[in-house]
């Protein structure tokens, strides 16, 4: 029942990774963010396979990795961090058992074999695998190979539990039921959780809170609702299924006010005076078709409810099928687009 | 019935094939159809045959018990280090492969012989000589075998990856509990088959150890260098050559075959 406290700067190269993040007992971090953001070498500084440029690495009242001005102040090695790892690829341990995988770490640190192959067995219970203890990896499922990695992990009584992108392998149901297993025992044992992500399903059903990363830096971060409602960032919009806009706002001939962005693109901002830059946020969904600015259509590929539209501009727009096939759209059809008012969330740049 | 039709093989190659495998097999059968077999029990159990059957099969098994005590270290070393050092010493440790053993053997006489490099050392501080010893043998059976092992077993630990290491190290394992638990067993087909193949070397091996241990028997004198001896006629008739043989023969395919049927998981 520990929390983590970390600070990490990384340089390699031209790559310069900026990053704190903090997690209570209990709770689930998401980290998010494209390939290449920095998520895997940040993982990599938590669990002490690299040491840091400069920073720090807290877990309750341990210093685990320490760095400043150049100096190695400590660098406990990965099996002395009590951090344990989930990735994406289970890796039970091809000859031994399930009960033996999870045993393992128990095992490794001094339990009695006879102890250890109880507390294997309850864990194997509680991740729902209760008659399988005797097979051998390649009789399991993908889906009970993971339940097995999660108990092994959570065996060994980590203060840190990273995940990182544990359920990218596995079929949607399967998934889903991890997901649920993962929040429950994170929450019963209070172990403080890093999510490593790039699915947005991840961060909306576990995380407690996010943090997105790009190029290294934290670009936002905050509740999974407010982020993916109001995002900042333009890969935070696309991950959240959100058109993001950003333009100059300008006063229209009726008088009202509205964002000119790139390719044509106007968006009424009627709370806003004009001059000075703003981003916008709105749906695809909230897109009408019919009037408004030219745009060309630029990809067509199945939405969640019909059809989306990928525009001129980067904007998308949701259609009913029916709606799309009686328009006759295609690549390169042209089409006008507008956005009513009430849909729009304005953020004013500075 | 139906039968799956795979891609199959161009006629042409058959050819080749069969020349192949009549390079490798025939001579072992002219070997089967030249035997004296009514002889062939009297040639095999007189005892120069059963000194040197003997002083062959227990060098070979201390010869490969040393290839496992120092190669799987240096499989290890090797198979975790980067950089030109390493790239360097794993070219120089295949060398014993690509070398004429009989180089080899005197090349061990120039570091362990009474003028040697080492050897001069140790005769004049403790006393000790190797060269023409059954310490020699085990040596220069060591020395040609070692590369099988190293390089099989180097080979498994890089196909296995660092994977798994990075999983028990997060659950607390140290280094030894890692190598001894997951490192080692997982690399085990590789294990068995570089010991394999370090045994029947070592159990095979002639020209270095004619030069750096002799041929003298009950002492340096093992299988190969017996039969040597037995066909140059030294005493003996030809047939005690191809009877040895035969048996040599016979035992390479037992421990082959006891390879082979050993196969990691397959009890699960």
């Amino acid at each position: 029942m520990t929390s983590l406290h970390a600070e990490v700067a990384v340089r390699r190269g031209a790559f310069a990774l900026d990053v704190t993040i903090a997690a209570h007992p209990g709770e689930i971090v998401g980290v998010l963010g494209p390939n290449g953001a920095g998520k895997s070498t940040l993982l990599a500084v938590l669990a002490g396979h690299l040491v840091p440029s400069a920073g720090v690495v807290r877990v309750g009242e341990r210093t685990l990795t320490a760095v400043w001005d150049q100096r190695v102040e400590s660098a406990v090695r990965p099996e002395h961090r009590s951090v344990g790892l989930l990735g994406q690829d289970p890796l039970v341990f091809p000859h031994l058992s399930a009960r033996e995988n999870v045993a393992f770490g128990p095992r490794a640190t001094g339990t009695s074999a006879a102890r250890a192959r109880v507390v294997a067995d309850e864990w194997l219970a509680a991740v729902g695998l209760a008659g399988l203890a005797d097979r051998r990896p390649d009789a399991l499922s993908g889906g009970q190979r993971q339940r097995v990695a999660l108990a092994r992990a959570l065996a060994a009584e980590p203060a840190v539990l990273l995940l990182d992108e544990p359920f990218a392998q596995l079929d949607v149901r399967t998934a889903a039921e991890l997901r649920e297993l993962v929040r429950e025992q994170v929450r019963r044992t209070r172990t403080a959780t890093v999510l490593v992500t790039h699915d947005v399903l991840d961060a909306v059903t576990l995380a407690d809170r996010v943090v997105v990363l790009h190029d290294g830096q934290v670009v936002e971060q905050g509740r999974p609702l407010d982020v993916l409602t109001d995002p900042v960032h333009p890969f935070t919009a696309a991950l959240a299924g959100v058109n993001l806009v950003v333009g100059t706002l300008v006063a229209l001939p009726d008088g009202s006010t509205a964002l000119a962005g790139p390719d044509g693109v106007v968006v009424p901002c009627a709370s806003q005076r004009p001059g000075g830059r703003a981003q916008v946020t709105f749906s695809p969904s909230a897109v009408t078709i019919g009037d408004g600015w030219s745009a060309t259509v630029v990809d067509l590929e199945p939405g969640t409810t019909g059809v989306r539209l990928r525009t001129s501009g980067d904007v998308l727009v949701d259609l009913p099928p029916a709606q799309v096939a009686q328009l006759g759209l295609h690549v390169g059809a042209q089409v006008r687009l507008s956005v009513p008012a009430e849909h729009v969330r304005v953020r004013p740049l500075t | 019935m139906t039968r799956e039709r795979a891609v199959g093989v161009p006629g042409l190659l058959w050819l080749p094939a069969a020349l192949a495998a009549g390079l490798l097999v025939l001579p072992v059968v002219a070997l089967l159809v030249r035997a004296d077999w009514r002889s062939l029990p009297a040639d095999i159990t007189t005892p120069s045959a059963l000194d040197a059957l003997w002083l062959s099969l227990s060098t070979s098994v201390v010869a490969t018990v040393v290839c496992l005590v120092l190669g799987v270290p240096l499989a290890v070393v090797l198979a975790r280090a980067h950089g030109w050092p390493a790239d360097l010493l794993r070219a120089l440790v295949t060398l014993p492969l690509v070398l004429p053993p009989t180089v080899g053997g005197i090349a061990l006489l120039y570091l362990l012989g009474r003028r040697g490099l080492v050897g001069q050392t140790l005769d004049t501080w403790f006393g000790i000589s190797i060269p023409f010893t059954t310490t020699a043998v085990v040596i220069a059976q060591a020395f040609v075998a070692m590369p099988f092992l190293v390089l099989s077993v180097e080979g498994a630990l890089r196909t296995a990856g660092t994977r798994f290491d990075v999983v028990a190290a997060s659950l607390g394992a140290g280094r030894w509990t890692v190598l001894s638990r997951i490192t080692l067993p997982l690399v085990m087909p590789g294990l068995v088959s570089g010991t394999v193949l370090s045994f029947a070397r070592a159990l095979g091996e002639f020209g270095a150890t004619a030069l750096f241990a002799g041929n003298s028997p009950g002492v340096t004198q093992t299988m190969p260098l017996a039969i040597y001896s037995a066909f140059n006629g030294a005493g003996v008739t030809q047939g005690t050559a191809v009877a040895l043989s035969l048996l040599l023969v016979f035992a390479a395919v037992a421990v082959l075959l006891a390879a082979r049927a050993w196969r990691p998981g397959r009890a699960a």
